[in-house]
């Protein structure tokens, strides 16, 4: 592989130590994927930081890069936490969970990591415009950026964003090749989509079908932001996808349609929606409901508070990031969740947080992608619209 | 008897070698204080990856995995060396974390080829091996 002067020194210590080991990090990944050279990047998302799935041997690598003077080189935001950083003695986590998720924070803050714990750095500011090279870890992060964004990145793991974070590099391969985001499937959706719920269960239907390709989504109208949310989530759970594009809505989907000829198409009829929501239907009257997966924005935070001034939050576990919390407590929508008997937590969600260890065993959600998981991992769940969970009312 | 094979991680390193048929994940699938593998039904459940030259097909599950290789490296329990047929992120990864050397494509197949218990010389630096 190519490396530029800069590069090289870098590799060979001249910039640190820290930032020698970031580099062959990324060498190495280069060697295996055969790219010809590193490519700048502006900003990076860095997932791996509950302290449930990097347990010891996480904390112990973070805190020793830490010591060592890692320091990143562009701007990087961190994915969620196993807990709330201030409130989880509530949410009954023990405090030697929360110990070790604490240190383990505090290595990446040491980094100059930005604290934002949240799986949507894209509804707290962090948007890379189209066409920017970034490093961004965190499926659905990954899927959105790439799709709606138009930015372009793989799908990273915590420890290559972190090194691309470090050198402010990448290997150039993948999806930040033009070559590599023309579509290479067809998904016909032949069935008026309207909920965030149905977006969701679109996109866990076409992961399945489509695996690791890009699919050209056609028969889309009038998306909001969370139902993209919704289908980004999805879409990377249930296959490996990490870019998709929309007919008519998302940026590349224009140009891309020059490279439709000879695609196998695939129809989507509501019988196969219907079926997908149909997977999971295991959790009964006492499971707890956790809405916020992938984090919630504003408007479905208002939405929650909305439907709950009919009926009671208890057992309403609702999960959003620092900085939409921030706003929701401004304008006292916290406070009325909260009054209704349902619970805000930060920085976490029902994916991330140790739920068996609190002895959690029945689960309800409105997101495909923490059913798939927490199914996974042997809870039981139920899936079905927000409007549903929660009584009454229509669901955007 | 020389072998060449593409250097994924560079490094030298010697030991007997460990095969497996089949692939691994090292989380969930070895005790990282001890190097021994703790895979359920695993073919090589209960041998030890310490020291040895690891020989397998390639990795997977969790990306967990690089962290604990890395772990397995500070606590004098990781292998001494990664041979793949193809290698992928994981492996990659965590030998790329731990600085173990690491290799694949071998222009012949050393699951064939070496037997668990054969000294083997990995010279990922100058990209070959030796029997």
């Amino acid at each position: 592989m190519y490396l530029t002067r800069l590069e090289e020194e870098m590799l060979e210590g001249g910039m640190g130590e820290a930032v020698a080991r970031a580099m062959s990090l990324l060498v190495a990944l280069g060697e295996v994927f055969e790219a010809e050279r590193l490519i700048e990047v502006e900003s990076a998302h860095i997932s791996g930081v509950s302290y449930k799935n990097l347990g010891e041997a996480g904390l112990e690598y973070l805190e020793e890069q830490a010591e060592m003077g890692a320091s990143v080189r562009i701007r990087a935001t961190l994915n969620p936490a196993g807990m709330d950083l201030e409130r989880w003695g509530e949410m009954g986590v023990s405090p030697e969970f929360a110990e070790g998720q604490l240190r383990l924070i505090e290595a990446y803050r040491r980094m100059g990591v930005e604290v934002t714990c949240t799986c949507t750095p894209y509804l707290i500011g962090h948007r890379p415009r189209a066409g920017s090279q970034v490093a961004w870890a965190e499926s659905s992060a990954v899927a959105y950026a790439n799709s709606v964004l138009g930015a372009r990145t793989n799908r990273e793991t915590g420890p290559t964003a972190l090194a691309s974070a470090i050198t402010g590099r990448a290997p150039l391969h993948g999806y930040r090749l033009e070559e590599n985001r023309r579509p290479s499937i067809i998904v016909e959706v032949k069935t008026p989509l309207s909920s965030k719920f149905d977006y969701g269960a679109l996109g866990y239907l076409i992961g399945e079908i489509a695996g690791r390709s890009v699919p050209y989504i056609r028969g889309l109208r009038g998306v909001s932001i969370e139902q993209l949310k919704a289908l980004s989530a999805a879409i990377a759970t249930s296959g490996g996808v990490a870019l998709y594009h929309i007919e008519g809505l998302t940026p590349e989907a224009r140009k891309m349609s020059r490279h439709l000829d000879g695609l196998e198409r695939i129809p989507v009829k509501p019988d196969s929606l219907r079926e997908v929501a149909e997977r999971f239907q295991g959790a009964g009257e006492d499971a707890v409901i956790c809405v916020g997966c992938p984090h919630c924005s504003l408007r479905e935070l208002m939405e929650v508070a909305r439907l709950l001034e009919r009926r009671s939050g208890e057992r309403l576990w609702v999960f959003t990031s620092r900085g939409v919390y921030e706003k929701a407590e401004r304008l006292g929508i916290v406070r009325a969740i909260e009054e209704a008997g349902g619970r805000v937590y930060r920085d976490t969600c029902m994916v991330v947080a140790p739920l068996r260890e609190m002895g959690w065993r029945e689960v309800a959600t409105n997101s495909f992608k923490a059913a798939h998981y927490l199914s996974s991992m042997g809870l039981t769940v139920q899936v079905a619209p927000l409007r549903e969970l929660l009584g009454g009312g229509h669901e955007n | 008897m020389r072998i060449r094979g593409r250097r994924i991680v560079g490094g030298y390193a010697e030991g007997e070698a460990l095969v497996s048929s089949a692939p691994f994940s090292f989380y969930g699938g070895v005790d990282p204080e001890t190097g021994v593998i703790t895979e359920p039904g695993h073919p090589l459940e209960g041998e030890s990856v310490a020291g040895r030259v690891f020989i397998f097909p390639h990795g997977r599950g969790s990306t967990v995995g690089c962290y604990i290789i890395y772990r397995m490296y500070k606590r004098g329990t990781a292998p001494a060396a990664v041979i793949n047929l193809e290698t992928e992120t994981i492996i990659a990864t965590g030998c790329a974390m731990a600085g173990i050397p690491l290799m694949d494509r071998l222009e012949e197949n050393p699951l064939r080829l070496i037997r668990s218990g054969d000294y083997i010389i990995v010279n990922a630096d100058e990209g070959y091996i030796e029997i």
